[in-house]
C-alpha cells in the first residue's frame, strides 16, 4: 500500500472567459523598438519578395499593352508545342538529373559517414569543391572533352591510334539532354551530399545493436534501420536537387544545342524577343513545381520527430574489407571526375588554340581581347560579393533574432520566418525578371490614383544586384542563424531583464559574440554563392555594370570558350581564396574571443 | 532558519487569485499566497503541476490570464521584468559563455552609474560572498557545475535585488555537492535575510531549506506550512505521499463508535471518528518510522502480528516490508513498511521471513476523510 501516487484531485478547467483573457504588462519603449523592428523586417521581405512576385505573376496575365488577359498567355503556350516541349524537357532532365544525383550523392555520403574506409577527410574536401565553382564550369569541361572539339570525342587527338594502334574516340552526343544531365548531375551532387552527411551522421548506434543482436541480416538493417532513418534527408535532397536542375540556366545555355528548356527558354523570349508576357507566364511555369516541391518538403519535414536525443550513442564503422574497397573505388571515380572536370577547365584556359596547339600561354587571361567585360567585370563581381555577404549577413542574422527572440507580434512573426524560408522555391530567373517588372516601373495607376514607384531608383544599380543576391540566397544562411539562435539558453533574455539591461546590449555583448562563427560562415556563403550566380543577376546588370559570371556566358556565346573558362578560373580562385579566408579567421577567432569554449 | 513575522504588515510580496493558461490547459488555478520579508519560501510540487510558471509570472516573464501580483505594496501586475526588483537563477543558469565569472556578475551593474572601481570592488564582494575570490577570470566553462550555480547567483545578487527568484538552483547537480550548497544557500539567506523563493521538486531539498514550503499540485497550491506542518501534518494524501514516504490504509468505520477497522486490524485513533457514519470508508496514514516493534501481544487494538517479508538496509535504519495475514471474514492481508533502527533491528534479530509484533500508535495515524 504503501507510495501509491495519490493525487489531489483531476486537472483544474477555468471558464472560457478567463482564457481569453491576460493580464497585459505596460509596453516599454524597448517593446517599441523591437516592435518598431519586426515591422521594418516584415517591410523589407515585403518589398524584395513579394511585391516583385506580384509584379511577374500580374504581368503574365496581360498582353503587350498592359490590359489584363487572364490566362490568354498561357493558353498560347500551351498550344504552341515549340514552347511547351520545354516544360516537359525541363522535368525530364530535372527527374533523370535528381535521381541520379541522389544516388550517387546518397552512395558518396553512405562511404564517408558509414564505412571503415581510408582517406574519408579528403574525399569530403574534393567533392565540395564544385560548391566554389560557377555551375558553367561544368559546362565548358564538358565541351572539352566530349564537345565537337573533345578530347574524348576526339581520340585524344590521335595520341592512342599512333602509339598503341587503336582509336578509342567515342561521341557521346553531348549537346543537348545527355550533355545538360551531366552536367546538372555534378552541378547537384554535392548538394545532396551535404544534406545526407548531416542526416547519415545524425543516429544512434543502439538502433544497429539492437538489430545485430535480433540477428538481422546487414541488407536488412540497411533497409529497416538505415534507409528509415534518413528518409527525410533523401526527400530534402532530392528536393533540393530538383529545383537546381529544373530552374538552372547555365548549363543548358552552353551545352543544350537545340534542346530547350524553360529558363533557356525565358532568357529567349525575353532578351532575344522582348516578349516580356512570355517570358513573366514561362517563369510562373518554372515558379510552380518548385513551390509544390517546396510545400511537400515543408510538410514532410514537419513530420519528422527525432529518432536522435540527447542519450544517442554515435556510431562507429566497423572495417568490412569488401564493402570498404568498393566504396574506396567509387568515391575514388567520383572525385576523379570532379577534378578532371576543374582540371580540364584549367587546362583549357591555359592552351593557345584548343585542339590544335598545345602550347600552354596566360593569352586568354587578357580579358581585353574579348567582349564580357573583362576585370572590370570580374572587380564589379567581388565588389557585389562582398557587398552581398555583409548587407545580407547583417539583415539576415538581424532578422532571424528577431523572429527567433523576439516576445512581440507573435503573428507577424511566423509569417516572417515562412516568408524567409520561401526563396529556396523561388528561381534566380524568376527572381531576376520579377526584379525587372517591379523596380522598372516608374509608377502605379491605382483607382485614378498615378502613385510613384520609390523603388524605379534602383534599377540598374549595383544595389539591386546586391538585394536579388540577398533574396535569391536567403532560405540557407536564414536556417544557419535560427540554428545558432536556437542553441543559445532561452533564459539569456530573461536574466538581462531581470537587470534592465536592454536587448540591443545583450545582442551585442553576447548574442552576436556567441553566433560569431554561424555570421562568418552565412557571410562566406553569400560571397561565394553571389560569385557564381549566374541566373537571378542576368537580367539585371546594367551594360555598365558587367559581372564575371555573366561575363562567361557571354563570352561563351561570342565562341571565346577559352577566355570564358579562363574567367571561371579566376571566379573558381576567388571563392576559394574567400574560403581559405575565413578558415583562417574562424580559426583565429576560436583562438582568442571563444576561449570560452576549451576547458 | 530566519524566522520572519508572520503579521499583516510584513507581508513582502501578494500573488492574489493568480490564474494562468497555455490554451486551454489550466496551469495555475486561482492561485493566492502571501510571503513575508525576508522569508525564504519553497514551491514544491511534481513536474508540471506548475511551479515554474508561477515563479515566472512573480518575474514578469509570463503573462497571467486573471490575478495580481503585489510586491513592497505596489501592485506590479502589469511592470514588464525590467521594472521589477528581483534577481533570478535558472536550472541551467544562463551564464553568458563568452563573459568571464566577474564579467557575468558585473553585467547589469554596468547599467547603474557606478564607476569601474566600484563595480570591481561590488564584484570581489560578491565573489567573496558566494566563495569564490579566485575565479573571477574564469569563464563559464572552465568552472564546475556548484562553481556556475554560486556565480550564478552571484550575478542575482550583484543589484541586491528585494526579491530572490531561483528556479531548480541545484538540480543539475550532483548528490554531493547538493547537499553542501544546500547548507551554504540557507546559511548566505540567512545573513543577507532577502526574500526568496525557490521552486524546487525535491521534497528534502525543500524541508531542509524552506522556512515554508508551498505544496503544488495541478496549478493548485494545495498546503502552505512550515517543513515539520508539512511532514507531520500533511493536509491531504497527495502532500502526504509526495513528501516522506507513507503507508496508506483503506480502512472503514464500523458500528462500534471509536474504531476502525484496517482490514481485519481494529485501530484505535486519537481521531474522533463517530461524525462518519458507519460503513463509510477513511484512507489512514502512518509513516514507516513511526510503525513501532510492538512488546504487546496481539489482540489488543493497533497491535498485530507481521510477516517480515523482506528487509532492506538503509544505514541507520532498516526499512522492514511487512505483511500482516487476515483472519479470515473475508478479509484481505495487508501489507505496509516499517522503519526500524538498525541496532534494534539487529537486536531483536528481525529478519525475513519471520513474524514480528508491531504497533500503529494512535497519535502518529493521520485521518483523511473519506471523498465526498
Ligand atoms: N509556454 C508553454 N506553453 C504551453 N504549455 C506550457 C508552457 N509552459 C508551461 N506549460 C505547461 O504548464 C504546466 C506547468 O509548467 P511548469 O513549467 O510551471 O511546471 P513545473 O511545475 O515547473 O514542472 P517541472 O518540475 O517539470 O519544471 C506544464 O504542464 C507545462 O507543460
Ligand atoms: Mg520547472
Amino acid at each position: 500500500m504503501a507510495s501509491t501516487t495519490t493525487s489531489s484531485s483531476a486537472a483544474p478547467t477555468v471558464p472560457d472567459a478567463v482564457i481569453k483573457q491576460r493580464v497585459r504588462q505596460s509596453v516599454t519603449t524597448e517593446d517599441w523598438l523591437i516592435r518598431g523592428l519586426i515591422v521594418l523586417a516584415g517591410l523589407w521581405l515585403l518589398v524584395i519578395i513579394f511585391l516583385p512576385l506580384y509584379s511577374i505573376i500580374y504581368r503574365s496575365l496581360t498582353d503587350k499593352a498592359g490590359n489584363l488577359i487572364w490566362f490568354a498567355n498561357y493558353a498560347t503556350y500551351f498550344q504552341n508545342p515549340a514552347l511547351y516541349g520545354s516544360l516537359y524537357n525541363s522535368i525530364f532532365i530535372a527527374t533523370v538529373s535528381t535521381i541520379i544525383s541522389v544516388l550517387i550523392g546518397f552512395l558518396f555520403s553512405y562511404a564517408v559517414t558509414r564505412t571503415a574506409m581510408v582517406g574519408k577527410p579528403i574525399f569530403r574536401r574534393i567533392v565540395m569543391l564544385p560548391l566554389y565553382m560557377p555551375s558553367l564550369i561544368h559546362a565548358i569541361a564538358l565541351i572539352y572533352l566530349f564537345g565537337n572539339q573533345g578530347f574524348v570525342t576526339k581520340g585524344f587527338f590521335g595520341y592512342f591510334r599512333e602509339n598503341w594502334g587503336f582509336d578509342p574516340s567515342f561521341d557521346i552526343g553531348l549537346y543537348g539532354p545527355i550533355g545538360i544531365i551531366i552536367g546538372e548531375v555534378l552541378f547537384c551532387f554535392p548538394q545532396a551530399i551535404i544534406i545526407l552527411i548531416v542526416a547519415l551522421s545524425l543516429t544512434d548506434a543502439r538502433l544497429y545493436e539492437a538489430s545485430t543482436a535480433l540477428r538481422a541480416s546487414r541488407i536488412r538493417t540497411f533497409f529497416t534501420v538505415t534507409v528509415p532513418s534518413i528518409k527525410y534527408g533523401l526527400i530534402s535532397a532530392a528536393f533540393v536537387c530538383f529545383t537546381l536542375a529544373f530552374t538552372d540556366f547555365g548549363i543548358p545555355k552552353v551545352v543544350g544545342g537545340d534542346f530547350n528548356v524553360l529558363a533557356t527558354d525565358i532568357y529567349k523570349q525575353v532578351i532575344g524577343q522582348q516578349n516580356f508576357q512570355m517570358g513573366a507566364t514561362v517563369s510562373i511555369l518554372l515558379l510552380v513545381p518548385t513551390v509544390i516541391a517546396f510545400a511537400v518538403d515543408r510538410i514532410v519535414q514537419r513530420r519528422q520527430m527525432s529518432l536522435v536525443n540527447a542519450r544517442a550513442v554515435p556510431l562507429h564503422p566497423q572495417p568490412n574489407p569488401l564493402l570498404d574497397g568498393v566504396m574506396l573505388l567509387f568515391c575514388m571515380i567520383i572525385t576523379l571526375i570532379v577534378l578532371a572536370m576543374l582540371g580540364t577547365a584549367i587546362f583549357a584556359s591555359l592552351v593557345n588554340v584548343w585542339p590544335y596547339d598545345f602550347t600552354l600561354t596566360l593569352k586568354h587571361y587578357d580579358f581585353g581581347r574579348v567582349g564580357g567585360g573583362g576585370f572590370n567585370a570580374y572587380w564589379n563581381s567581388v565588389r557585389m560579393s562582398a557587398y552581398t555577404a555583409v548587407f545580407g549577413t547583417v539583415i539576415l542574422f538581424f532578422s532571424a533574432y528577431l523572429i527567433e527572440k523576439g516576445k512581440q507580434l507573435q503573428w507577424t512573426r511566423s509569417i516572417i520566418y515562412f516568408i524567409s524560408i520561401l526563396p529556396v522555391a523561388l528561381p534566380g530567373m524568376v527572381i531576376g525578371l520579377a526584379y525587372i517588372f517591379f523596380f522598372n516601373q516608374p509608377s502605379w495607376d491605382m483607382a485614378g490614383l498615378t502613385i510613384p514607384n520609390p523603388f524605379n531608383v534602383l534599377y540598374g544599380t549595383m544595389t539591386i544586384l546586391v538585394i536579388a543576391n540577398i533574396v535569391h540566397y536567403y532560405t540557407v544562411p536564414f536556417l544557419t542563424a535560427t540554428t545558432a539562435l536556437k542553441q543559445m539558453d532561452p533564459e539569456f533574455e530573461s536574466v538581462s531583464a531581470s537587470m534592465s539591461v536592454p536587448f540591443y546590449k545583450t545582442f551585442w555583448r553576447v548574442t552576436l559574440p556567441v553566433c560569431l562563427p554561424a555570421v562568418l560562415e552565412i557571410a562566406m556563403y553569400y560571397f561565394v554563392s553571389a560569385m557564381v550566380t549566374v541566373s537571378a543577376v542576368i537580367f539585371l546588370y546594367a551594360p555598365s555594370l558587367k559581372l564575371a559570371s555573366v561575363a562567361v556566358v557571354n563570352m561563351d556565346d561570342a565562341g571565346d570558350t577559352a577566355a570564358a573558362a579562363a574567367m571561371s578560373v579566376f571566379i573558381i580562385v576567388t571563392s576559394i581564396g574567400v574560403r581559405v579566408l575565413y578558415e583562417l579567421v574562424t580559426w583565429g577567432i576560436t583562438r582568442q574571443t571563444q576561449a570560452w569554449k576549451k576547458r | 532558519m530566519s524566522a520572519s513575522q508572520q503579521t499583516p504588515d510584513n507581508v513582502y510580496l501578494q500573488v492574489r487569485n493568480v490564474t494562468k493558461t497555455f490554451g486551454h490547459f489550466v496551469a495555475l488555478a486561482d492561485i493566492s499566497l502571501d510571503m513575508y520579508r525576508g522569508e525564504f519560501i519553497c514551491f514544491l510540487g511534481p513536474s508540471g503541476c506548475g511551479k515554474t510558471t508561477l515563479l515566472r509570472i512573480i518575474a514578469g516573464l509570463e503573462e497571467q490570464n486573471t490575478g495580481q501580483i503585489i510586491q513592497n505594496g505596489v501592485d506590479i501586475s502589469r511592470f514588464p521584468p525590467a521594472r521589477r526588483d528581483f534577481g533570478i537563477v535558472f536550472q541551467s543558469y544562463a551564464l553568458f559563455p563568452n563573459l568571464t565569472a566577474a564579467k557575468n556578475i558585473a553585467y547589469g551593474l554596468e547599467q547603474s552609474k557606478l564607476s569601474r572601481q566600484d563595480i570591481q570592488e561590488r564584484v570581489q564582494q560578491l565573489l567573496n560572498l558566494v566563495g569564490l575570490p579566485d575565479s573571477g577570470h574564469k569563464y563559464p566553462a572552465q568552472l564546475s557545475g556548484g562553481q556556475q550555480q554560486r556565480i550564478a547567483l552571484a550575478r542575482a545578487l550583484a543589484l541586491s535585488p528585494g526579491l530572490l527568484l531561483l528556479d531548480e538552483p541545484l538540480s543539475a547537480l550532483d548528490a554531493k555537492v547538493r547537499a553542501s550548497l544546500r547548507t551554504e544557500m540557507t546559511s548566505l539567506h540567512q545573513r543577507l535575510g532577502i526574500t526568496s523563493i525557490m521552486v524546487t521538486h525535491d521534497q528534502a531539498e525543500a524541508l531542509t531549506m524552506a522556512d515554508r514550503v508551498v505544496v503544488m499540485d495541478h496549478g493548485r497550491i494545495v498546503q502552505v506550512g512550515t517543513s515539520q506542518e508539512i511532514y507531520h501534518h500533511p493536509a491531504t494524501p497527495f502532500v502526504a505521499n509526495f513528501v516522506g514516504v507513507m503507508n496508506f490504509m483503506q480502512a472503514t468505520v464500523t458500528d462500534q463508535a471509536g474504531t476502525v477497522y484496517w482490514g481485519s486490524l481494529p485501530l484505535a485513533l486519537n481521531h474522533h471518528v463517530a461524525q462518519w457514519p458507519a460503513g463509510s470508508s477513511l484512507t489512514l496514514a502512518i509513516r514507516p518510522e513511526d510503525v513501532r516493534v510492538a512488546d504487546a501481544a496481539a489482540g489488543a487494538p493497533s497491535v498485530a502480528l507481521a510477516h517480515i517479508e523482506q528487509t532492506e538496509f538503509l544505514g541507520p535504519t532498516y526499512r522492514l516490508h511487512l505483511r500482516i495475514p487476515a483472519n479470515g471474514n473475508g478479509h484481505h492481508d495487508v501489507s505496509l513498511l516499517a522503519d526500524i533502527p538498525a541496532q534494534q533491528a539487529h537486536h531483536a534479530a528481525l529478519q525475513a521471513a519471520r513474524m514480528v509484533p508491531i504497533q500503529l500508535p494512535s497519535e502518529a495515524i493521520r485521518v483523511f476523510a473519506p471523498e465526498a
